[in-house]
């Protein structure tokens, strides 16, 4: 089994005549991903890829029977896309886009959640179950298959991470980017959850940053609700406040959301966390031994 | 974007908030015409775009023209946490019987806006909370439904705001709503909101914070930025579509993402290092791009040694390894490079490397095997200068 994506999993790729969603597609195809369609309003009826690309989603839907989306919209229009990926009946949709207004993703995300639905992101590199299916711009040689979950707001120190672990022999279950952004559609509790409930998922790495409250209702989630053990890594101890470190959502606010905060309270619940990305595999390991 | 004092002011008047009469002045002489104008008793707010003015001296009153000049005098030029006092918001001066507090934010937690409403001000809002938790109240605004009366009574009822200001209050707090959602504002704040002895509420100060990302949809706001705000080094990095944050250390970083920017920094830190600045190349950088951020960075004086981090997934090590041999070749570098590579086309990127160090027999670049490595060598070397 494995969380949000699996080798069942029928997406189409939002955006798929442009530079950036035809590069990943191409990638995501090439990992065996079932992508059986592409949006680009104004292009329907031609094909790309190898696979036919529509002018509205519920378009594609009808034809494909699509359930996922991955959008590579630009932001001005990425809300929009959501919206429709939504409203066109789409399960799970994944947001690469950065720079989407954030008036658009707090209407996105009640609109997502009142329909019961699953966004990963916005301004996230998406979700890999590995071996599996790939919905988003992860570079997938670095994985192997396994039985940690990974979650995380940074895309990069994802990579870093499951790389390290893969050097050690560790392989990953599902790994998933929830994205940089203020407002993002999943939270670490929902992912959480889901790897709680995971049969091969055995340990979930978090990996968290400055800016907000959610790695502090992680760590309450975990003391209530978690088994399984958690590992944690937090970026950001040398950051200033009022300055947003690259990721529209990492800033220190009012004295509120340092990694100071977040890492004490991940102790407090039991929650190793490492001071490095390295460390971070070396506890995994020895945990997963022990 | 964070919008000045007197820019937020007009918009808040604009839309029927009642708040001091006032100018903006930018030479001492402008500030005693102002004043007389004013009647002579002023308030010289510096215009600066950092919180805590007051505190710092960027707040003074004066009670006559003549004094207004000099204490201008004194405030032009005067840097307040790192900015310089170029413009001052001349007021009149209010006779304060009592402050309170009324803003919104985007929340987070509840994916909503907070409206927060306090019957004391003038304090930041954090202090308010600690010192006068019976006195503040917050309830969250759902943006779909929007901000209804109910929600206004809670906070005044809970914030034990006095009966004869709750329908001036709540007619500003309506306002204030349909500013923050018309301009798609992450912050919007007055305080203090003041009663003045003959029993006026006014706006005292004014704060209205843009999103970024929205102001695409605000052509007229976005000509309100104030450019001469910015740390210039960082304004010229936004121009070429680099994220940079200039710090107080010694050790430059560029490394590809945020968090595994932020990570770099800290790994420096736990050396015992302190970074200069935090720069992310952002994903999928181009040789022409980490060409750019070296030459960034190298305008730095602090700058002992740059630490290159670079984790390829959409980005290719061969393509950052291109662009660092541009940057040697084109421009003097004048402090060690340590570089680490993984990930996509890390062997090319490595073999371009060692090729180049080999041919100019160039002893300032440090290739490394890890993030960790990296962090230690580049304090290492940032101790020897």
């Amino acid at each position: 089994m494995a969380i949000i994506v699996d080798e069942n999993t029928k997406a189409i790729v939002q955006g798929i005549t442009g530079s950036q969603g035809r590069f990943h597609a191409e990638r995501m195809i090439a990992y065996g991903t079932k992508i059986v369609g592409g949006v680009t309003p104004g292009k329907g009826g031609s094909k790309v890829l190898g696979v036919p690309v529509f002018d509205t989603v519920k378009e594609a839907v009808e034809e494909t029977g699509a359930n996922a989306s991955v959008i590579f919209v630009p932001a001005a229009f990425a809300g929009d896309a959501i919206m429709e990926a939504v409203d066109a009946g789409i399960e799970a949709i994944v947001a690469i886009t950065e720079g989407i207004p954030v008036y658009d993703e707090l209407k996105v995300y009640k609109k997502v959640k009142a329909e019961g639905r699953i966004l990963i992101g916005p301004n996230c590199p998406g979700v890999m179950s590995v071996g599996k299916s790939h919905l988003g711009i992860m570079p997938p040689q670095i994985f192997s298959e396994g039985n940690v979950g990974i979650v995380s707001r940074s895309g990069t120190l994802t990579y870093q991470v499951a790389y390290n672990l893969t050097k050690l022999g560790i392989g990953q279950s599902t790994v998933v980017g929830i994205g940089g952004d203020r407002i993002i559609g999943t939270s670490f509790v929902e992912v959480l959850e889901m790897f709680e409930n995971d049969d091969q998922t055995d340990l979930v790495v978090l990996i968290g940053e400055i800016g907000g409250t959610d790695e502090e209702e992680a760590a309450k989630f975990i003391e209530k609700r978690m088994s399984k053990p958690v590992v944690g890594y937090i970026a950001g101890i040398t950051a200033p406040p009022g300055k947003r470190m690259g990721h529209a959502g990492a800033i220190i606010e009012g004295g509120k959301g340092t990694a100071e905060s977040k890492i004490k309270a991940l102790n407090e619940v039991g929650v190793e966390v490492g001071r490095t990305p390295m460390e971070v595999a070396e506890i995994v390991k020895r945990t997963l031994k022990g | 974007m964070r919008m000045h004092e007197y820019q937020a002011k007009q918009i808040f008047r604009q839309h029927g908030i009642p708040t001091a009469r006032g100018e903006l002045a930018l030479t001492p002489e402008q500030v005693k015409e102002i004043a007389e104008k004013l009647g002579g008793k002023v308030v010289l707010k510096s215009q600066v775009l950092v919180g805590g003015r007051g505190k710092a001296g960027g707040i003074k009153l004066a009670n006559s023209p003549d004094e207004a000049c000099e204490l201008a005098k004194q405030m032009f030029g005067m840097v307040i946490k790192g900015h310089k006092v170029e413009k001052l918001y001349v007021e009149e001066q209010l006779e304060i019987a009592r402050e309170m507090y009324v803003g919104f934010t985007i929340d987070r937690a509840s994916k909503g806006f907070a409206l927060i409403v306090s019957s004391v001000g003038g304090m930041d809002i954090e202090e308010i909370a600690e010192k006068h938790p019976d006195r503040i109240a917050r309830v969250t605004v759902d943006p779909i439904y929007g901000l209804w009366d109910y929600q206004i009574r809670e906070v005044l009822y809970r914030s034990s705001m006095p009966k004869e200001y709750q329908k001036e209050v709540t007619r500003i707090i309506k306002i204030l709503y349909s500013i923050l959602v018309h301009n798609e504002a992450e912050l919007t704040e007055i305080n203090p909101l003041v009663v003045t002895k003959d029993g006026k509420i006014i706006a005292a100060d004014a704060r209205l914070n843009i999103d970024d990302n929205a102001l695409y949809r605000h052509p007229d706001l976005r000509e309100l930025k104030d450019y001469t705000e910015v740390d210039q080094t960082e304004r010229i990095a936004e121009e070429k579509g680099l994220n940079f944050v200039k710090l107080d250390g010694n050790i430059g970083v560029i490394a590809n993402g945020a968090g595994m920017s932020m990570a770099t920094m800290d790994l420096i830190y736990l050396e015992g290092g302190k970074p200069a600045n935090f720069l992310d190349v952002g994903g999928g950088a181009s040789s022409e791009v980490v060409k750019e951020a070296v030459s960034i960075i190298l305008m730095d004086e602090n700058m002992k040694v740059i630490f290159m981090n670079i984790f390829g997934g959409i980005t290719r090590c061969d393509e950052v390894a291109r662009g660092l041999i541009t940057a040697f070749s084109e421009m003097e570098i004048p402090v060690p490079v340590v570089l680490r590579l993984a990930g996509t086309n890390e062997e090319e990127g490595r073999k371009l490397i060692e090729e180049f160090i080999r041919e100019r027999a160039i002893e300032s670049i440090h290739l490394v095997e890890t993030m960790e490595e990296g962090a230690k060598k580049a304090v290492e070397l940032a101790g020897e200068v």
